[in-house]
């Protein structure tokens, strides 16, 4: 940080989509031997002007330098070559292949026009190690965790560019101590004297690792700071304009009268889940926290009968259904949104009017067709209520914000008038923004006397909706908690296990 | 060991395994004879099945195959009987015609963005029309060269025939194997398999890959053509009606995976001795049917896609 020298710096940046300013006059600069992160809110601009900085788009406006000289980047590519390189959150190599071709793919040795792979397998050897890596790279990459493929990918990016690393949200699939090592490789290149323009939605990790911060919000620089300048809020603040959007008062929820009970969990179990006994009354939220691989998921799946239960009975409004697969489990009235949104929620190539009518049409069958006129006027109506922001209900929902595809998926499942609705992970990979507004939806569903399961690992937010708190570890439903003993200190130690839950 | 590996070694296993057991039924199999006229008699399926390899190792499908041999040999009868051009000449049109033919497949397929099963199945449907266009009745082709070249072959020690036809699939095979496992041109084959995407962010020349993946495809399967023609002394339209199949049927047997990235040139060599296997036994036998070979051929494609299937669910993972 001592010595500010300007890598690549963007100026006065201006991109237009259609009618949409996606960029208006944004200035970026990237530091040799710092960590810049780059915030925003979805669709504040953040992706857009990564993908100026690397080639992918070019700009409508204003200018890109690389150490002072301008430079036009046709496609990343062509930025490569200027010494741009960027890692994604996919990781966009072959998994097919071995690690070192991985490396050297388009690079390779040749001898006699023939690949050199003895000295390729040394050569990757030899490069990873550098990156703390020893592995064998003969081994195909798919072979390795996520987070070893994260770093073969910088490592590829760094020997092909070397100037300027891009890392586009390279944590989102990492678990904590996967997370420690990526930032060690990158505390490693920072201090090579790489500029790195780090992207995440993470702000505990943008303060581990970063050392500037620029915030954008709708398409406008909000500010670049150094962030021993700043705290989390302020942070916050000048990605939302506004303070944080949900309020912390658990016991404003709890203590209040509750209704009927709605839906009956008895000794549902699976192999590998324990048993559990649950009730949600009408108007009531039950968080689920706990770990990863907690069996949080698995609960989930078992109540919507994505997976049979071995044990158990459920009765709906005091009537026992049998719930043995999914269309059962809308025929009794329950929704549920997946924690893979893109894979095993949203119908991307549909539109969103018919991603929400699509389980509605379903409980209808096969012969009430809903004429276009229905379909119309229900899409219009959900996507009020919801203030799902699309353009039209015509376009394929897959172009849509995270944000906005989770409410499209809660609308279908509003759409069929729900008695229960399963959340798995409703906010994960959306923007602060949108997130707040999932959390407020929570609330309005819940007043509105909706039973809703909802799982999540962030433990402010299931504080903030929850009436009730099942806590899960090994796979077990370990603790509930009410009332006043909901709060985070008190999840934390449940999902520890070193304090036994109040009865 | 790498995983890629397996099915390639079950194919090695079960064709050794079933070899024995022909040889068990019939001893007379086993003979360099028998071996000579394995190699002469599936020469053209084997050359177009390498074709087919790099075009399913790309996660494409190449479905022209069959309808381009029986072009090409059609195309060749015609340029020697009737333009009395010299056979060499005459194969060297018909390879540029093939391959010309199959870039420009290729082309579409990347430029078009049009899925390789639609583009190459209209390329079917042209390639053979072509051919009945130029000629619906089959030519009988008489040269010296053609003569010559049937007439010259290797003894093998036990009377074997080794001839031009089995040394041309063999040379081809051998090249093959160098082109996909030790060039450039390889691993952007093997990548584009892997993950289009990725390889095109990888600098992987997708373009220029794709349309060379179909031009060399149908330029083995013009060769397979060239071969079928000296094979059988004949061109006809018809020839080599559905071999696009059993092409497909030895990639897949030889251990390649169907939806691309994975797989071995050398596995489809038994794949298509797997098959030609099969075809000599029930030849020996004399009482089975003919058409036990198909049934042979969809009990082992079914076993192979199973076995793919659990090799690539079971994948280790290390950290």
């Amino acid at each position: 940080m001592t010595d500010q020298k300007p890598v690549l710096e963007a100026r006065g940046i201006v991109k237009i989509f259609g009618q949409h300013r996606a960029l208006d006059t944004v200035d970026f600069t990237a530091n040799a031997g710092e960590v810049h992160a780059l915030l925003g809110e979805n669709g504040a601009g953040k992706s857009t002007l990564i993908k100026i900085l690397t080639g992918a788009y070019q700009p409508d406006g204003g200018e890109l330098l690389l150490d002072g000289a301008p430079i036009t980047l046709r496609d990343p590519l062509h930025g490569q070559t200027y010494g741009i390189g960027t890692v994604y959150q996919e990781v966009n190599l072959l998994p097919n292949r071995s690690v070192s071709e991985n490396l050297f793919l388009g690079r390779q040795p040749t001898r006699f026009g023939m690949v050199d792979r003895k000295r390729i397998d040394a050569a990757a050897k030899d490069l990873l190690s550098r990156y703390g890596l020893d592995i064998d790279v003969r081994a195909e990459l798919s072979e390795y965790s996520v987070a070893v493929q994260q770093i073969v990918a910088i490592a590829r990016a760094v020997e092909l560019s070397g100037k300027v690393l891009v890392l586009d949200e390279p944590t989102a699939s990492l678990d904590r101590n996967e997370v420690q090592r990526l930032f060690d490789v990158v505390r490693t290149l920072k201090a090579k004297g790489l500029a790195i323009i780090f992207i995440t939605h993470f702000l505990d990790q943008v303060f581990d690792l970063a050392d500037r911060v620029t915030i954008l919000r709708n398409g406008k620089k909000v500010a670049t700071q150094a962030l021993n300048t700043l705290n989390t809020t302020d942070v916050v603040r000048m990605m939302l304009g506004k303070d944080v959007a949900f309020d912390h008062h658990p016991t404003a929820l709890t203590g209040g009268p509750k209704g009927q009970v709605r839906v009956q969990f008895q000794g549902l179990s699976r192999k590998g889940l324990a048993p559990f006994d649950l009730s949600i009354h009408e108007g009531e939220v039950v968080g689920v926290a706990g770990l990863l691989g907690s069996g949080r998921t698995e609960v989930a799946r078992l109540m919507f009968g994505v997976d049979t239960s071995d044990t158990g009975q459920i009765t709906v409004d005091g009537h026992p259904v049998a719930i043995r697969n999914p269309a059962q489990a809308v025929a009794a009235g329950f929704g549920f949104c997946p924690e893979d949104r893109k894979l095993d929620g949203i119908f991307g190539d549909l539109s969103v009017r018919e991603n929400i009518i699509i389980a509605l049409q379903a409980k209808l069958g096969w012969f009430k067709a809903l004429n276009r006129d229905d379909q119309v006027e229900l899409a219009g109506r959900y996507a009020e209520a919801l203030d799902i922001r699309a353009a039209n209900h015509d376009m394929p929902v897959k172009l849509l914000s995270g944000g906005n595809q989770q409410k499209v998926i809660l609308a279908r499942w509003l759409a069929i008038d729900p008695t229960f609705l399963i959340l798995d992970e409703p906010t994960r990979g959306i923007d602060v923004g949108a997130h707040a507004e999932i959390v407020r939806t929570i609330n309005r569903l819940r007043e509105e006397g909706l039973a809703l399961f909802v799982i999540s690992s962030e433990l402010d937010e299931v504080v903030a909706y929850s009436n009730r708190i099942v806590v899960m570890r090994d796979r077990e439903m370990v603790a509930e908690l009410d009332g006043d003993a909901i709060a985070p200190d008190a999840i934390v130690q449940a999902i520890a296990g070193t304090q036994e839950a109040r009865p | 060991m790498n995983r890629s590996l397996r099915p390639l070694l079950a194919t090695t296993l079960i064709f050794l395994f079933a070899y024995m057991l022909a040889v068990s039924q019939q001893p007379a199999m086993l003979s360099t004879r028998v071996l000579g006229n394995f190699l002469t008699d599936n020469a053209f399926l084997g050359i177009a099945a390498v074709g087919m390899t790099f075009v399913i190792l790309s996660g494409g499908i190449d479905l022209s195959v069959g309808a381009v041999i029986g072009f090409t040999t059609v195309l060749v009868a015609v340029l020697i009987m009737w333009l009395q051009l010299h056979p060499l000449i005459a194969f060297a049109i018909a390879l540029i015609v093939a391959t010309g033919f199959g870039a420009v497949m290729g082309a579409a397929i990347h430029y078009l963005k049009v899925p390789s099963f639609i583009v190459t199945l209209a390329g079917m449907f042209l390639a053979r029309g072509g051919a009945s266009v130029l000629s619906p009745d089959s030519i009988g082709i008489e040269h010296p060269f053609f003569s010559a070249v049937q007439k010259s072959y290797i003894l093998l020690p036990g009377g074997g025939r080794f001839t031009v036809v089995g040394m041309i699939m063999l040379a081809v095979f051998a090249c093959a194997i160098i082109l996909a496992h030790r060039t450039r041109f390889g691993s952007n084959v093997y990548a584009l398999g892997g993950s289009e995407t990725s390889a095109a962010l990888m600098g992987v020349p997708v373009a220029r890959t794709t349309i060379s993946i179909y031009a060399l495809s149908s330029f083995l399967a013009g060769l397979a053509g060239v071969v079928f023609s000296l094979y059988t002394s004949a061109g006809y339209s018809l020839n080599a009606l559905g071999v696009e199949l059993d092409a497909i049927a030895a990639v897949v047997i030889g251990g390649t995976l169907l939806t691309g990235g994975y797989g071995f040139v050398a596995g489809t060599f038994i794949g298509v001795m797997l098959q030609g296997l099969v075809q000599t036994y029930i030849v020996f036998d004399g009482t089975l049917s003919s058409w036990w070979t198909k049934i042979v051929v969809g009990v082992l494609l079914f076993m192979f896609i199973l076995l793919q299937r659990l090799v690539f669910k079971a994948a280790p993972r290390r950290t």
